[in-house]
């Protein structure tokens, strides 16, 4: 019984937090100051021809009879057409959001498998060569652009080097060699036996992968060192040394894992944020993804678009919210309720 | 220190590097042909393209797209556009009142499907275009047709017979452009009305299909990612000398380019000035240019009654430093051009009495009352070469002690503004719709000047309001005569020039760079008559 | 015991022993002697001071801009100086309208030390508070700032950034508070996650058994501990927030032209990387080196103020 109404409860809170959410954006995106007539019938349409789109949009009717049809649309899933694609709202979703999802995915990988122990190195050689080489490391990461970053690594390792594939996600004669289905190239590939497209689809993703691993690493490894740092100050880091505890075990069993709360919010923090997209990467590398997706309907005013986009992303957050809570209630026993 | 040694045994650092060097291996690339011989690829921001429906489109990426696939009525020549050709049409004449237009059509030409082509489908297209009524609809109905009577205007009057009558005699060359354009198209009638749905004459299916009977036909659109096209064996004429053509949907210009010397694109259609500069000076690269129909100008809102004032719309024309600006920020892809007719059309001045002169610019603005200057605003994209010209302009302006404050955005938020009327100035451009002198006249038009008119032109944007030359515009779209008509237009810039609220900066040059093994590439003055069906590799 | 109430500096023998005694007769003198110590410990990381030191001298730089800019900031000519390499003139270079980098870059310092300043006085104070006191709170507190910092972090942050232009219109002083509204959210997680560890220990226990009310626990004893977190990631932002200046300034929401502003030169650069490196070049460089002072000034701070002492 009590389970059943803590299921209600939080059920409750993430149906509202998708409506608050729904409807600021959808508020917001009827102020903006964007026509999206404008991107329907472009700048040299005859006047009338305006107004009657703009009728037939159901753009004059009130504000709240909008946001209802909208809503009420969506509950039965249908989330709208296009006005950028000509294609249904989800199809359009169902195409980038896995672009997204495999650059992402890879990234935070990279950024996390290199940047948590880069973090616990630079913790345990505190002040030392090797802190301060984590550390400007990854702040040339961080707060270098990255558009710059990608197109010199394009230069450098596409056009001069020759190591990886260029921009795009697979190579024009590997492309009709499998069928999509899930989107996520890897995937689709190695689940067909195509293993010379998967290494295309790889040699493609590697270098933008590693631009957002890159690009989390600094923030991973800096925090992932602050944290370590309280933890190894702590009285129960002395006693194990005296218990004659290699110190090895003690920085990875014990340090690292009760760092680990806090860590898991950085990481999960950083994956939401590179799962939005990142404008800038997608078109350097003419990556397929969601940031570009929502930017460009958000500038045209499309609003079904960025209202699906936002619904992704809102999804991505949440879930990820969720995921890290379960994960500290599991690592931490510190942290479960009173 | 006893810590580091042990953080990490020699076992585990080994395991690393193995991983590492298997991931890095994993993505090297062997070493595989660029593109494939028969494939011509093309790296091109084609974002704009919204829709594939020859009725309802009116961007520049899909006119592109349609010049290549689709068949019109009659084409012009790339090479000179005032002569035009028989595309469907074997021949036509024109009637003595001038109303009236036969079209005999070529025997024996057939779709892209395989249906056979007549004058059903030419008829069916064009009333189509008119009765759906979306923005490119008005090339056609200018001509007077209407929901009501465009079924009894365009008639097809024999199974190769293509009848049209306009509502006035207007110059047959005019009607005939306008026949030109992608609006005109021809769609074949039986696989669109097969793919119907609630009488909307197949407009939901032809969003994202294809019916039509050009060199090339429609592989797959995924929007904003990738367009492929494929060779039509069903064409009547020359066939495509490519197999395939695939344009990459690619924003960056740094990005183009790096494919283009990689050799991954065979054309680039994007680069900035530097990155054809740069480009050029590589072994194995050409450039081709072409000047478009485009034209760029910074408007002054005639509701700003400083700016309404004629002394202070002309000492803002001598504030520009054209030269400077021709000669870097536009350098390649744009010339000086002070008129608002681009050239290539008939009737074009090539007229540019404007130079940059700070010290008369100051005595215009004496006499007008501003010996000081004045503030104002100006609207721009944050978008190049726009935003480097209104950053050169503020510069020239601020000599003469005008204050101009720049309120960048992006662009549909800019181009709301402005047809909204709040703004004080304006830098933007204009496309021609069709290859006519007509098509420009937008900059003067105005019939009622007020806020809810039923016409939104350019010129009503700036409540500009001239009726002299809104006239002369009408009497030249009747003009039959080609001599009589360029008269009238050259008439119409030299008042223009002297008297608009627009100050005219360039006109724009479209340019590519191509790998040396490309040949017959050349980019047309309009987007449908860029044909790169007609492009080999070797 | 001593029954005197107070000491003077004099009886002490001196302001620094005054400070440093271990026996503080006011609750005045034992703060205060405990900023000194921080500062003492602040003073002995080298690195720390070289980051505190850069960041005085951009201070310096953008005070005494009108001195130290060679030319100009917003007048150059098309012809004659536009996109120059670097040389003993000019030396970063001109821009692409013959501008000089130099001293744009000293005149955008201004600007760019109120949007970094600005947004970290907004937004972290907002993110730490609503953070702790959820953690602390817990049940349906908890809950609902959750999903309120949930529904700002799901936010595209362009859209904001257009109702702001909307509502408020261009500029940058309005990108400053779109960009202090969609960074909190992030402090706030990471306050409660601290949080969540730290609510069950027994110092808090003890606290909590003295009768310390809810807002006094979550002020004086658990934010301190959550501070130094929090530090170590605004300071890490500060590139961040410069660059997302420049990634609104496409909106409008932004440095207007021809403002000097980092985030917008380097922008603005971006067509050049390939050949006029130096136009992005020397903003980038800018950044990345205000980025890295304001870090070890960062750290440094940290480790001065961690009320757990460190060594």
């Amino acid at each position: 019984m009590k389970f059943s109404r803590a299921l209600a409860r939080f059920a409750l809170a993430i149906a509202l937090t998708y409506l608050g959410l729904l409807a600021v954006t959808f508020f917001i995106g009827r102020v903006i100051p964007v026509d999206p007539v404008l991107a329907v019938v472009g700048d040299h349409a005859p006047e009338h021809v305006v107004e009657r789109v703009r009728e037939e949009m159901g753009l004059n009717k009130p504000l709240l009879e909008q946001f209802g049809i909208y809503v009420s649309k969506v509950l039965r899933g249908d989330f709208g057409m296009s006005v950028l694609t000509s294609n249904p709202v989800l199809d359009d979703i169902k195409r980038t959001f896995p672009a997204t999802f495999e650059l992402a995915t890879l990234g935070i990988l990279i950024g996390a498998g290199f940047g948590v122990p880069l973090g616990v190195w630079a913790a345990v050689r505190r002040g030392g060569v090797a802190d301060q080489v984590v550390r400007v490391m990854g702040l040339v990461g961080y707060s270098v652009p990255i558009f710059w970053l990608g197109l010199m690594a394009l230069v450098l390792f596409y056009a001069k080097l020759d190591w990886v594939a260029g921009p795009g996600r697979i190579d024009v004669t590997y492309e009709y060699m499998f069928t999509p289905s899930t989107g996520i190239l890897l995937l689709d590939t190695a689940m067909q036996g195509q293993w010379e497209a998967f290494r295309n689809v790889f040699s493609h993703l590697i270098l933008p992968a590693s631009l957002l691993g890159y690009f989390s690493l600094a923030y991973i490894s800096r925090m992932t060192r602050s944290f370590m740092l309280n933890e190894l100050s702590q009285e129960y880091v002395v006693a194990a040394r005296a218990k004659g505890i290699s110190e090895a075990r003690i920085i990875w069993r014990h340090a690292l894992r009760n760092a680990l709360v806090p860590l898991v919010t950085v990481i999960t923090l950083s994956y939401a944020g590179l799962l939005e997209g990142s404008v800038l990467t997608e078109t350097v590398f003419a990556w397929p993804g969601l940031g570009l997706y929502i930017t460009n309907s958000l500038q045209n005013a499309d609003m079904n678009a960025v209202l699906g986009g936002t619904i992704v992303v809102g999804s991505v957050f949440i879930g990820l919210n969720l995921l890290s809570d379960l994960l500290y209630r599991t690592l931490d026993p510190r942290t479960r309720a009173r | 220190m006893k810590l580091a040694s042990s953080l990490l045994t020699r076992r585990q650092l080994g395991v690393a590097a193995a991983a590492s060097a298997l991931v890095l291996s994993l993505g090297t690339v062997p070493a595989l042909a660029a593109t494939p011989p028969d494939t011509l690829v093309v790296a091109f921001a084609f974002d704009d393209m919204i829709t594939l429906d020859p009725g309802e489109a009116f961007e520049i990426s899909t006119g592109e797209f349609i010049g290549n696939t689709y068949s019109q009525l009659v084409r012009y020549d790339v090479a000179d556009p005032s002569k035009l050709y028989g595309d469907l049409a074997k021949s036509w004449k024109v009637s003595e009142d001038g109303k009236s237009y036969t079209f005999e059509l070529k025997p024996n030409l057939k779709f892209a499907s395989g249906n056979p082509l007549s004058a059903e489908d030419v008829v069916w297209s064009l009333q189509r275009a008119v009765l759906m009524d979306k923005g490119p609809a008005f090339i056609l109905t200018q001509f007077g047709f209407t929901k009501d009577n465009v079924k009894n205007k365009i008639k097809a009057t024999g199974p190769l017979t293509v009848t049209i009558e306009t509502d006035k005699a207007y110059a047959p060359t005019f009607v005939l452009n306008c026949l030109t354009a992608n609006v005109a198209a021809v769609l074949d009638k039986k696989l669109v009305l097969s793919k119907e749905v609630n009488g909307d004459m197949g407009s939901a299916w032809m969003k994202t299909n294809y019916a039509g009977s050009g060199a090339m036909k429609l592989r797959e659109w995924r929007p904003n990612e990738v367009l492929v096209l494929e060779r039509n064996d069903n064409f009547y004429a020359d066939k495509s000398k490519p197999a395939r053509v695939i344009y990459r949907h690619i924003k960056e210009s740094a990005t183009q380019r790096l494919l283009l010397e990689k050799g991954d694109a065979d054309i680039a259609r994007n680069l900035t000035p530097q990155d054809l500069d740069a480009v050029v000076k590589t072994q194995g690269i050409k450039t081709t240019a072409t000047p478009k129909g485009t034209v760029y100008y910074i408007s002054l809102n005639q509701k700003n009654p400083i700016l309404a004032k004629p002394e202070v719309r002309e000492a803002l024309k001598w504030l520009v430093d054209y030269s400077a600006i021709g000669d870097t920020i536009i350098k390649n892809i744009g010339v000086i051009h002070q008129n608002f007719m681009p050239v290539g059309l008939l009737g074009a001045s090539t007229v540019n009495p404007y130079k940059l002169d700070v010290d008369k610019a100051k005595a215009l603005l004496k006499k007008a009352g501003y010996p000081n200057g004045f503030k104002v605003t100006i609207d721009m994209r944050t978008v190049q070469p726009v935003q480097g010209i209104t950053e050169a302009f503020q510069q020239t302006a601020k000599r003469a002690g005008i204050d101009v404050e720049i309120i960048p955005g992006d662009g549909k938020q800019v181009l709301t503004k402005y047809r909204a009327r709040t703004h004080d100035m304006y830098i933007g451009q204009w496309g021609a719709d069709y290859w006519d002198p007509n098509t420009n006249t937008d900059f003067v038009r105005n019939a009622d000047n007020a806020d809810n008119a039923k016409v939104k032109s350019l010129a009503w944007r700036n409540a500009w309001d001239a009726p002299a030359l809104y006239m002369q515009a009408d009497a030249a779209v009747l003009e039959r005569d080609p001599a009589r008509r360029k008269a009238l237009y050259d008439k119409m810039q030299a008042e223009f020039r002297a008297t608009s609220p627009f100050i005219m900066l360039y006109q724009q040059t479209e340019v590519a760079a191509y790998r040396s093994n490309v040949s017959g590439f050349r980019i047309g003055s309009t987007s449908d008559s860029t044909y790169v069906y007609r492009a080999a590799k070797r | 015991m001593s029954t005197k109430p107070s000491m003077t500096v004099l009886e002490a023998g001196g302001l620094h022993a005054w400070l440093m005694s271990d026996r503080p007769a006011s609750r005045k003198q034992a703060a205060l002697g405990r900023a000194y110590g921080a500062w003492r410990t602040f003073a002995r990381n080298h690195l720390a001071m070289l980051g505190l030191s850069i960041v005085v001298t951009l201070v310096l730089v953008a005070v005494f801009a009108n001195q130290l800019a060679p030319f100009h900031p917003l007048e150059g000519d098309l012809r004659t100086t536009r996109l120059l390499p670097p040389s003993s003139v000019h030396w970063f270079g001109t821009d692409d309208q013959g501008r000089d980098i130099l001293s744009r870059l000293i005149h955008g310092s201004r600007i760019t030390l109120f949007v970094v300043g600005l947004v970290a006085v907004l937004a972290a104070p907002i993110g730490l508070l609503v953070g702790t006191v959820a953690g602390y709170a817990g049940g349906w507190v908890d809950a609902l700032l959750m999903r309120i910092t949930d529904i700002f972090l799901a936010f595209p942050r362009l859209i904001l950034a257009l109702a702001f232009v909307a509502a408020l219109g261009p500029g940058i002083e309005n990108a400053v508070i779109a960009i202090a509204i969609t960074s909190w959210p992030a402090y706030a997680r990471l306050a409660r996650a601290e949080t969540l560890t730290i609510r069950q220990t027994d110092y808090i226990a003890a606290v909590q058994l003295i009768g310390a009310s809810p807002w006094r626990i979550v002020f004086r004893h658990i934010m301190p501990l959550c501070v130094s977190s929090v530090i170590v990631r605004v300071t890490l932002d500060m590139a961040g927030i410069i660059l997302t200046a420049a990634g609104l300034g496409f909106l409008g929401l932004g440095a207007q032209p021809p403002s000097p502003e980092w985030g917008a030169m380097i922008a603005n650069g971006r067509q050049y990387v390939l050949d006029q490196w130096w136009v992005a070049a020397a903003p980038g460089a800018a950044i990345f080196l205000i980025s890295l002072a304001f870090n070890l000034l960062g750290d440094g701070l940290r480790d001065a103020l961690d009320p757990k002492g460190v060594k």
